[in-house]
């Protein structure tokens, strides 16, 4: 039993710090895209 | 200047449907790994938890060569661009993220086949000094100046990694040969594998790659952003500056 | 001037830059003392402190020399520090790379200037080791010791002045040079103990095992002080 909470952990640990870093980019980006134009960005 | 928050500010056509994919290919690896796919015969369901570790090591090695690659072409004077250096960051970022992820699910599986949360056989002290090594990249990346001072420092900083990482393996491994535990440590994660777990851990491998790519692209046009609003900063400072003189 | 001329005269160049920053960083370290009235007292406290915490005479015997290399790992972290807080509190490095000096010669000076006090140090807690963990020496121990002191004092050397350049004059670079610092270094400790244990006979390692651990000192000596010559240019062009 104990061993089942360590691999579902696991998932749970990989899959949930990507996602808070996912979760922090993108926080990040949108802070900074308000004050420059979607004109002046390289990608659009 | 926009007055509606925007919600996708890097994205782009393609890495919108790379996500679509992405997210497609997880679930399918979480179905596959966690509940379709066998027991292993030596390690029992422990086995589960390798399908995460074992891409998230290999893509971390991945993000860390990216870096000293596009550190390398950062310092070559005829293709030198910030593009480079912030391509170098976002992938160290990642790097180390997947290296952390990479280094606790080892950890637990290491609890459940061993017992011990942790040995000192080479790989995985290499990869512990890789991590701290990263970690250390990514405060120089902090330290402030010009946006070129960054690249630089951080550059050099990456190719001496390149070279002091086979030198600690080495003395590890050397230092290891004294010590009898080692040889008990050092097999066990290599696992034979067939048919379906197989199919897993390459699963892992394509979906961690997709996560890699999605992640840096984001992360690498966030810092390009941050770079243009910390020049437009100094240009807005300066212009008032110059505006305060002429009155 | 043709191409073998320019050459040697750069190399002249490089080595009287060299020999200038060396004569420079010691007389700085003869006025100031840090190093002995500091950095010295420093490591002993930290040599007693392992006594305190390992409290026992046999484990203290055998893990003495590793004692000796962590308490000198610690305060090569101070000297470094002190060596380039010297260059940078008026500017003086970035009036030096007007001159055009060569900025491989900047850093061999720099890096004989840190070997020297380390070795000074190593000497002394060598020393303090025997006397305070009660180690044996024999002759060829003696050597092996000696120069194994030489090789792991000129790699941490190359080290510390290479990172020590990198980190100079930027702000949080107290707390950063050791990070950086002491990952990079663990061969050398792990190198240099192994040889000394052999050097003293702990735990009955032969003296014979120690060699090719001061093989693999030579070798990181050598890559760095290689690659810190190359790199130490860019490094202080900003």
């Amino acid at each position: 039993m104990d061993d089942l909470g360590f691999i579902a952990g696991s998932y749970v640990v990989t899959f949930g710090a990507i996602l808070v870093y996912v979760v922090s980019v993108v926080r990040r980006s949108r802070r900074a895209g308000r004050d420059v134009p979607r004109s002046e960005r390289p990608w659009t | 200047m926009t007055t509606t928050a925007e919600r996708n500010v890097t994205g782009t056509a393609f890495t919108r449907g790379l996500g679509v994919v992405t997210i497609a290919g997880i679930v399918l690896l979480v179905i596959l790994g966690l509940f379709v796919s066998p027991a292993d015969v030596n390690q029992g369901e422990s086995v589960r938890i390798m399908y995460a570790h074992v891409p998230g090591a290999w893509l971390a090695y991945l993000a860390f060569i990216v870096t000293a690659v596009s550190s390398a072409a950062y310092l070559w004077p005829r293709t030198r661009s910030l593009t480079w250096d912030r391509i170098a960051g976002a992938s160290a970022e990642v790097g180390v993220l997947f290296m952390a992820i990479s280094l606790i699910t080892g950890s637990l599986w290491g609890r459940i086949t061993w017992g011990t949360y942790w040995t000192w056989d080479a790989r995985l002290t290499t990869t512990a000094f890789l991590f701290v090594t990263y970690v250390g990249y990514l405060a120089v990346r902090g330290l402030g100046g010009s946006h070129h001072q960054r690249a630089k420092r951080s550059a050099v900083l990456a190719l001496l990694a390149v070279l002091e990482i086979p030198l600690v393996h080495f003395s590890v491994e050397l230092w290891n040969t004294l010590h009898q535990e080692a040889s008990v440590a050092g097999r066990g994660t290599d696992v034979t594998m067939d048919g379906l777990m197989l199919f897993c851990l390459f699963l892992g491998v394509i979906v961690f790659t997709l996560m890699y790519v999605w992640l840096v692209l984001h992360r690498q046009r966030a810092l390009h952003l941050q770079d243009m609003l910390d020049d437009t900063g100094l240009d807005a400072a300066l212009a008032a500056r110059r505006a305060e003189a002429n009155v | 001037m043709n191409d073998s001329n320019r050459s040697l005269a750069s190399f002249a160049s490089t080595w009287s830059t060299a020999r200038s920053m060396l004569g420079k960083d010691l007389l700085i370290e003869r006025r100031g003392r840090v190093l002995t009235n500091q950095v010295l007292p420093f490591a002993l406290i930290v040599m007693v402190m392992f006594a305190f915490a390992l409290d026992s005479d046999a484990v203290l015997e055998r893990v003495a020399p590793g004692l000796v290399w962590l308490a000198t790992l610690f305060s090569t972290l101070f000297i470094i520090a002190r060596s380039f807080a010297v260059e940078t509190a008026d500017g003086a490095l970035d009036q030096l790379r007007t001159t055009g000096a060569p900025p491989a010669g900047i850093f061999l000076g720099k890096a004989l200037a840190l070997m020297i006090q380390l070795l000074a140090l190593v000497v002394v807690l060598i020393g303090a080791a025997v006397v305070l963990y009660r180690a044996d020496l024999s002759w060829e121990g003696g050597v092996l010791l000696v120069t194994t002191a030489l090789a792991a004092t000129s790699g941490l050397a190359a080290v510390g002045t290479l990172y020590g350049g990198l980190s100079a004059g930027a702000k949080g670079r107290e707390t950063l040079l050791p990070l950086l610092v002491l990952p990079v270094v663990a061969p050398v400790l792990i190198g240099a103990t192994r040889a000394t244990e052999s050097a003293f006979g702990t735990n009955g390692i032969a003296v014979g095992e120690g060699w090719p651990w001061l093989g693999l000192l030579a070798v990181f000596a050598v890559m760095f002080s290689v690659t810190g010559a190359i790199a130490f240019g860019s490094l202080l062009d900003d």
